[in-house]
């Protein structure tokens, strides 16, 4: 007991020399180790290089520079509160933890430190409702988003009718593969289609008993809520049983260039769903080239620009930055802290002009953020996979989801937690 | 010199059937629990409490429970992560399904729920031993994590499948919740640690300590000196179950707030359980503070040496963590097979002959 009282104070001695710094500060809970690093890495780096680059470009947010924190959680909730506590304290200005789990765990919290988190597209997707969570924004687009964009989709093949057909949705036994089966089961009433439900466990490496019974029950299209290597064994799993890849859809976390590369050419015409641009073709990445892989500063191995997930962290960065930049001009101070980064996220708006001055043409959806909804538009496109080429391609325009069934969905989530937590609504 | 029996003369029998019968480590023991009451809870930060405090206090329990099953009595269990999920989940439902309930009570109660169920799944133990016990134990990990997992009334329907932790407060203080104070969590989880570590040590010493030691021993000669195994080995099970399932209730309410049971209670957890045992000393209720220190402890600490002192890559440095933890374990195995409360021991021994050994 004694040896370890010594160690601690050693370490308590550490944590407390580091001085606090007059930079905003953006701490990054990534993983690069771990089961999920092959998702973690591409985001992670994604996410640093925006950083760099802005940094090294404009000189900050406003004159103020950025310093992002990373700290490793290796998807784990345990080592995700470690990474919150330890970063917290630093001046964190919004949290991004790109895990469901972590996310669960960080909503009451920062809502009682008074930081927002920002999970977009995946956490809890009654967080939309910004009446009841006030610190938690998951703009532009959450997992009943993409359920929904699944079966529009779907529709939208079968020229609108799709009564009696099947639909199987693979999903990652967790918080995150659970969370589309309610928005799935109203839409299969809606729509009449037969929903057949598929679970696979951490971490996904046993999946022939599922794809045996695909084989079985020949559903119609196959839909996946997969992460990490979860992803690229449904993919060669779907292959060998030779599913027609045209009709397996992956949400848009199931749809990156390390989850259908493995497979080769047995992979062409996968799709996977997406809220953003994909591809290098885009001003920005003159910048990225310019400005942070030739001085050397590309965050990782610096072999990941341009994929799909490192463009997702590259957006998450960009509407962080965006919002600060919002919080800037609404409070006239350029240090701003958390608080004034939650109204500047609350308050913030990406039209096509700004995306175009960002050298992002249409790299996303057009959308603004409200007291009332935190969640965006629900926009999103569908991508195919070129084997050929090896890459993605968009097939379809950023569409709306089916906001009608969603809405309700919130509503009655949120109200259940505001309930249980006995937390009143705002925006009135 | 300053370590030493030579004079700490005893004059009644209760005297020398002390736990500490050493002035010295009585006198040790009394200071570190006033330190830990009454200076710790103000210098203590945020960070501190979250991430190293709170988790080795919570294991702490668990290990202890472990340590009554494997270490006092014999039983492989690699089951903990399961019993704890049984402890979280039982808290989660009495917290919502009670608003008004105390959490005290409901932590305990939670407890003796996973004493039920420990108890069931100890029954096989009279019929099976060594590792077809821990097959049998593993069966039951897989069984209630999947459980927790298919029964959507054990996570009220919500869409998720997540269990979050409601505000409970204990003399107006929040104690579960996100606005709970550090400090008070803290002397919540400190109070459970002394009492049930209390409980611990004199369970083991007394009538139902010794009988287990002796199903462990030897079960037979146990039998025919008349030990009753099927009531031996079944109380090992249910006071084990009973202090995993607290662990397991505060792991969930007082430190993570959110959990869901495939992550937060899989088979790592109770493999994390046994090595803390296990490196800690089996048969050892300051090895399984030793244990859990030690596995709690030592990843964060190298972490900040390594990310926050020396500037390392996050990836780089969690590689590393595995590799120096893994060393670490082997070399202690090897040099003490008895874990750290082993070591303990010995050094004590020197100490009482330092520094004139003969």
């Amino acid at each position: 007991m004694k040896m370890t009282k010594l160690a601690a104070f050693a370490a308590t001695a550490m944590t407390m020399a580091s001085p606090v710094l007059a930079d905003l500060v953006f701490p990054s809970l990534s993983y690069r180790t771990g089961p999920y690093a092959a998702g973690g890495i591409p985001f992670a780096d994604g996410y640093a290089d925006y950083f760099t680059m802005v940094n090294a470009r404009d000189g900050g947010i406003g004159g103020v520079p950025i310093k992002m924190i990373e700290c490793e959680t290796g998807y784990n909730t345990e080592k995700g509160v470690e990474c919150y506590e330890s970063t917290k304290g630093e001046g964190a200005l919004v949290y991004q933890p790109l895990s469901t789990g972590i996310t669960y765990q960080l909503i009451p919290k920062v809502t009682a430190d008074g930081i927002p988190l920002h999970t977009m597209g995946y956490g809890r997707t009654s967080a939309a409702n910004g009446k009841v969570f006030s610190n938690v924004f998951n703009y532009p687009a959450n997992y009943w988003n993409g359920a929904s964009n699944a079966v529009n989709h779907i529709l939208d093949l079968n020229g609108g009718d799709i009564n009696g057909k099947t639909i199987a949705l693979v999903y990652h036994n967790s918080a995150y593969g659970k969370e589309p089966i309610r928005t799935l089961e109203e839409l299969s009433k809606k729509h009449g289609f037969k929903l057949s439900l598929l679970a696979v466990d951490h971490p996904g490496q046993e999946q022939k008993s599922q794809w045996l019974q695909i084989r079985r029950e020949k559903p119609d299209y196959v839909v996946m809520y997969g992460w990490g290597v979860m992803n690229q064994v449904a993919v060669q799993e779907a292959a060998n049983i030779r599913f027609p890849m045209e009709n397996f859809i992956g949400i848009w976390w199931s749809g990156g260039e390390h989850d259908v590369l493995p497979a080769g050419d047995a992979a062409n015409g996968y799709k996977a769903l997406t809220f953003h641009g994909v591809g290098k073709d885009y001003p920005v990445f003159a910048d990225v080239q310019k400005y942070v892989v030739e001085p050397g500063n590309a965050a990782g191995a610096g072999d990941q620009i341009g994929t799909a997930v490192y463009n997702r962290g590259f957006y998450a960065a960009m509407l962080a930055v965006e919002a600060a930049k919002t919080a800037q001009e609404i409070h006239g101070v350029k240090d701003i802290t958390p608080a004034m980064m939650r109204d500047g996220m609350e308050a913030l708006v990406i039209d096509e002009a700004k995306m175009t001055a960002l050298g992002m043409p249409n790299f996303g959806p057009s959308f603004s953020v409200s007291c009332e909804n935190h969640g965006g538009p629900g926009l999103g496109g569908v991508a195919q996979w070129d084997a050929g080429a090896k890459e993605w391609k968009l097939i379809s325009d950023f569409a709306p989801s089916d906001m009608e069934v969603i809405g309700d969905l919130i509503v009655e989530d949120s109200m259940a937690f505001a309930a249980e937590n006995n937390i009143e609504e705002r925006c009135k | 010199m300053i370590y030493r029996e030579a004079g700490d003369f005893k004059t009644s029998y209760a005297k020398d059937q002390q736990t500490f019968p050493i002035a010295f480590d009585r006198w040790g023991y009394f200071i570190t629990l006033a330190f830990a009451f009454l200076v710790v809870p103000f210098i203590i930060n945020d960070y501190w409490i979250n991430a190293v405090v709170l988790p080795f206090l919570i294991y702490a329990i668990a290990a202890i429970g472990l340590n009554i099953l494997t270490g006092y009595c014999g039983q492989v269990s690699l089951g903990s992560g399961g019993f704890m999920a049984v402890g979280a989940y039982a808290a989660y439902k009495l917290m919502t399904g009670f608003p008004d309930l105390n959490i005290v009570f409901v932590i305990f109660l939670s407890g003796g729920i996973t004493a039920l169920v420990g108890m069931l799944f100890g029954l096989p133990s009279l019929r099976i031993k060594g590792f077809y016990l821990a097959v049998a134990t593993l069966a039951a990990q897989f069984f209630l994590v999947w459980l927790f997992n298919k029964v959507p009334w054990f996570y009220n329907y919500s869409a998720s499948g997540q269990i979050s932790a409601p505000e409970r407060s204990i003399f107006g203080y929040a104690v579960t919740g996100a606005n709970a104070l550090p400090a008070v969590s803290y002397l919540f989880c400190l109070c459970f640690v002394v009492i049930l570590a209390w409980a611990a040590r004199n369970l083991t010493r007394g009538a139902n300590g010794r009988k287990w030691m002796a199903i462990r021993d030897m079960d037979i000669a146990a039998e025919i000196i008349g030990v009753n195994p099927l009531k031996t080995k079944l109380t090992a099970f249910g006071v084990s179950s009973f202090y995993i399932g607290i662990a397991g209730a505060m792991l969930f309410a007082v430190y993570l707030g959110a959990a869901e049971v495939g992550e937060a209670f899989g088979i790592s957890k109770s493999f994390l359980i046994l090595f803390m045992v296990i490196i800690g000393g089996l048969g050892s209720i300051f090895g399984s503070f030793a244990g859990a220190a030690f596995m709690v402890l030592m990843p964060v600490l190298l972490k900040n040496v390594m990310v926050g002192q020396l500037g390392w890559p996050t990836d780089l440095a969690a590689h590393f963590e595995f590799v120096i933890v893994g060393g670490l374990i082997v070399l202690f195995l090897i040099v003490e097979p008895h874990g750290l409360a082993q070591l303990w021991r010995l050094a004590k021994e020197k100490l009482r002959l330092w520094p004139f050994p003969h």
